[in-house]
């Protein structure tokens, strides 16, 4: 009798659907709704105060988003987070998956090269940091080094030009990411039908169009997860910049989440700290939910009619 | 709400549990402090060992960066796990502790044994007392005003050493050609901001910044002469080297001390790096308050002591408060720090020269200078200091522009 009820129940009302998994689920379920929930809530209470050193319920309205829009430093941190974003996840991407075609031409010493390649990523970012501002310092770094090899031509001032600053910061970046990018690529190329490569060389299609136009389209599943996990780390972004540059030179390198760590730690102003959060919290959310929208639900949805 | 911030928080700050003794008679302190470097680490264990000479214990908790330090007491307090005493600078730091009751008073100690007779200069007591009671204890001044420089190098280019900004000005080009860099300038925020501070008070003179920082006087601002201590920094910063952003103010200092440099500004705490290095003061290196008023900031440190539902804790925090403003202490703890004592009845005979300069300016009241955070808000001053900061970084910063955002600043209520 049970065995004809219960997938009856199952069929007509989704929430029993795979009851076991969803009641192991619930712990998750319950700690990211009182933990993160319950926090962006409690953050954005207190961005209305004018909060200092500990929080209190002053209510002052939006005047701290108002202070916060008005700041330039802030101007130059969201500027910083795009530029910092867009060249770390190209640069990843393009970059890894080069590496990953190139190790996949069955190479001599393939897992010798595999490890050199994805060695950065087992550092973390406050070393990463630390090897590339010795690397990039003007006075004892690379420069120095060729100067006194005699090439004093040789000019890399990156690290102190406030212009330039970031994109160090975005090499430093790359230079870590790249290997990981490049394994999630190299697995996805392994998993490519030997036949299929029989049928392009049949075919006759260049080496280089098949991998652009038949082999990059089937590996979409690795590109998204790789843009996702690049993407989470490029909001939060922070000890690569401080070891790096600390923010400097001025604020030239200086990221959102560094001003709401700075305001929260160093300069006693929790209400501000609390307001730049929040927004960085909806710029995520907009950048985010269409696109995760698409790709999880809208794609699946058609994929399934 | 509270304790949940503190569950908040308990997340990203690890936290250091210790169980505060129960034992009658001996007490246990821990005591989170910043300060970590050779003379910072002997001057702090002058505290420690006569804290334990009176039989009790001393629990380190160093953390390095005044910042760090700082947030870490403060999560402490809040998630409630407060240490027995901790480090904050003279300034408007802590108030908010104060206000929200969170610090020991400690008026007990302090009517007792007469702080208010004995502790010099008087603005320090100010910093301490909230509505007729003590919060917290000054242990040393330090002053921003000097500027170190190495006598070998003018000495090699044949000019005397500078008394004012002018002065070094003047001869910097000289410097340059001899290929030595005029100026050492650590490029990091609090350097870039100090430096400016020096600048503008030996330019403006003190009565001209107190009417700034302490009145918020929009005109005094406004009346142009803060523009040449606008200029006058943007000058300076033409005679730095391409090496200073993010450099640290010791690795600068060493920069002076081996010739590689002609002059650094910088607090008194850049003497214990020369003493190490084994030079002599005004024979090797000078140190020169520029200006021709000469000034002594109050900059310094205090400890501030956690309220604690632990009886016994409060008596080790009175104790420990005692101890701290002793004489014998308080000679010993400044001659390992290089700083200046907070009473003027203590044996200072082991003093260099620059420190007696310090000594003797300090003994004139119109000589001591406040700064801006004796004022301000850590809020106010961060954002002051963003916009020295990066006046000095990005050359397309105009002084127009400049005085805009530090008027905006100023009007801002933080």
């Amino acid at each position: 009798m049970a065995g004809l009820i219960y997938p009856a129940i199952q069929q007509f009302m989704p929430f029993y659907r795979n009851i076991a998994a969803k009641i192991a689920l619930l712990p998750m379920i319950v700690i990211s709704l009182t933990v993160f929930v319950g926090c962006i809530i409690y953050s954005f209470v207190y961005s209305l105060t004018n909060s200092k050193l500990v929080p209190v319920m002053n209510y002052v309205g939006f005047d701290q988003y108002e202070r916060l829009f008005k700041q330039r430093k802030w101007d130059v941190a969201v500027e910083n987070i795009f530029i910092y974003g867009f060249v770390f996840t190209i640069g990843c991407l393009i970059i890894g998956f080069l590496l990953a075609v190139l190790i996949d031409q069955k190479i001599r010493g393939e897992s010798l090269f595999r490890t050199i390649f994805l060695y950065p990523y087992a550092m973390s970012f406050v070393v990463t940091g630390l090897v590339w501002k010795w690397v990039l310092n003007p006075t004892f770094g690379l420069e120095n080094s060729m100067h006194m090899w005699g090439m004093t031509w040789f000019e890399l001032d990156w690290l102190v030009n406030r212009d330039l600053a970031i994109y160090a910061v975005c090499i430093a970046a790359v230079w870590q990411g790249a290997g990981f990018v490049m394994v999630l690529m190299l697995a996805g190329l392994r998993g490519i039908d030997e036949d299929i490569w029989k049928s392009l060389s049949i075919e006759g299609v260049a080496k280089w169009k098949s991998y652009i136009f038949v082999i990059l389209p089937m590996l979409r599943p690795m590109v998204v997860t790789a843009i996702v996990l690049i993407a989470a780390g490029v909001v939060k972004v922070y000890d690569l910049i401080l070891a790096l540059t600390s923010g400097g030179p001025g604020y030239a390198t200086t990221t959102p989440a560094m001003y709401v760590m700075e305001n929260f730690f160093s300069r006693a102003n929790l209400g501000q700290a609390f307001a730049a959060s929040i927004i960085m919290f909806i710029s995520v959310v907009c950048i985010l939910a269409p696109w995760a929208f698409y790709e999880f639900y809208l794609r699946n949805k058609y994929a399934n009619n | 709400m509270k304790k949940f911030f503190s569950i908040l928080l308990t997340i990203f700050i690890p936290l250091s549990f210790t169980n505060v003794s129960k034992a009658a008679g001996h007490m246990e302190a821990e005591v989170i402090h910043w300060w970590t470097s050779g003379g910072e680490q002997a001057a702090i264990s002058e505290f420690a060992k006569a804290w334990e000479e009176m039989g009790n214990t001393w629990i380190d908790t160093a953390i390095t960066g005044g910042d760090n330090a700082r947030g870490t007491t403060v999560n402490r307090i809040i998630g409630g796990n407060p240490p027995t005493a901790a480090q904050f600078n003279v300034s408007k730091q802590f108030v908010d502790l104060v206000e929200q009751g969170l610090l020991q008073s400690l008026e007990e100690v302090a009517s007792a044994e007469g702080w208010r007779d004995f502790i010099y200069p008087p603005e320090l007591i100010e910093t301490c007392e909230f509505e007729g009671e003590f919060y917290c204890v000054p242990v040393n001044i330090h002053s921003w005003q000097w500027m170190w420089i190495n006598n070998d190098v003018y000495k090699q280019v044949g000019l005397p050493v500078p008394q004012t900004f002018e002065e070094f000005l003047a001869g910097a080009p000289k410097i340059q050609e001899a290929g030595i860099i005029p100026l050492a300038l650590g490029g990091q925020t609090w350097q870039e901001s100090g430096m400016f501070g020096v600048v503008s008070s030996s330019i403006l003179g003190f009565p001209h910044m107190q009417k700034i920082f302490r009145d918020k006087d929009v005109d005094t601002l406004r009346d142009g002469r803060f523009e040449d201590v606008l200029n006058t920094y943007r000058e300076l910063n033409q005679f730095t080297d391409e090496g200073s952003p993010g450099r640290l103010w010791n690795d600068t200092t060493a920069m002076v001390i081996e010739g590689k440099a002609a002059m650094q500004v910088m607090g008194d705490w850049a003497r214990g790096e020369f003493a190490v290095a084994g030079k002599e003061a005004m024979v090797d290196y000078s140190c020169v308050i520029p200006g021709k008023e000469k000034y002594v900031a109050l900059g310094g440190d205090v400890f501030v002591f956690p309220k604690n539902d632990d009886p016994k804790v409060k008596d080790a925090q009175l104790a420990m408060a005692s101890m701290m403003v002793n004489q014998t202490v308080q000679a010993k703890f400044n001659n390992a720090k290089g700083s200046l004592p907070m009473r003027l009845d203590v044996d200072t005979s082991a003093a260099d020269a620059c420190m007696q300069m310090g000594l003797d300016l300090i003994q004139n009241p119109d000589a001591i200078m406040r700064e801006s955070d004796d004022w301000n808000t850590p809020a106010f001053t961060a954002a002051w200091d963003d916009i020295i900061s990066e006046f000095r970084n990005d050359p397309n910063y105009t002084v127009a522009q400049v005085m805009d955002d530090l008027e905006g600043v100023l009007t801002s209520g933080l």
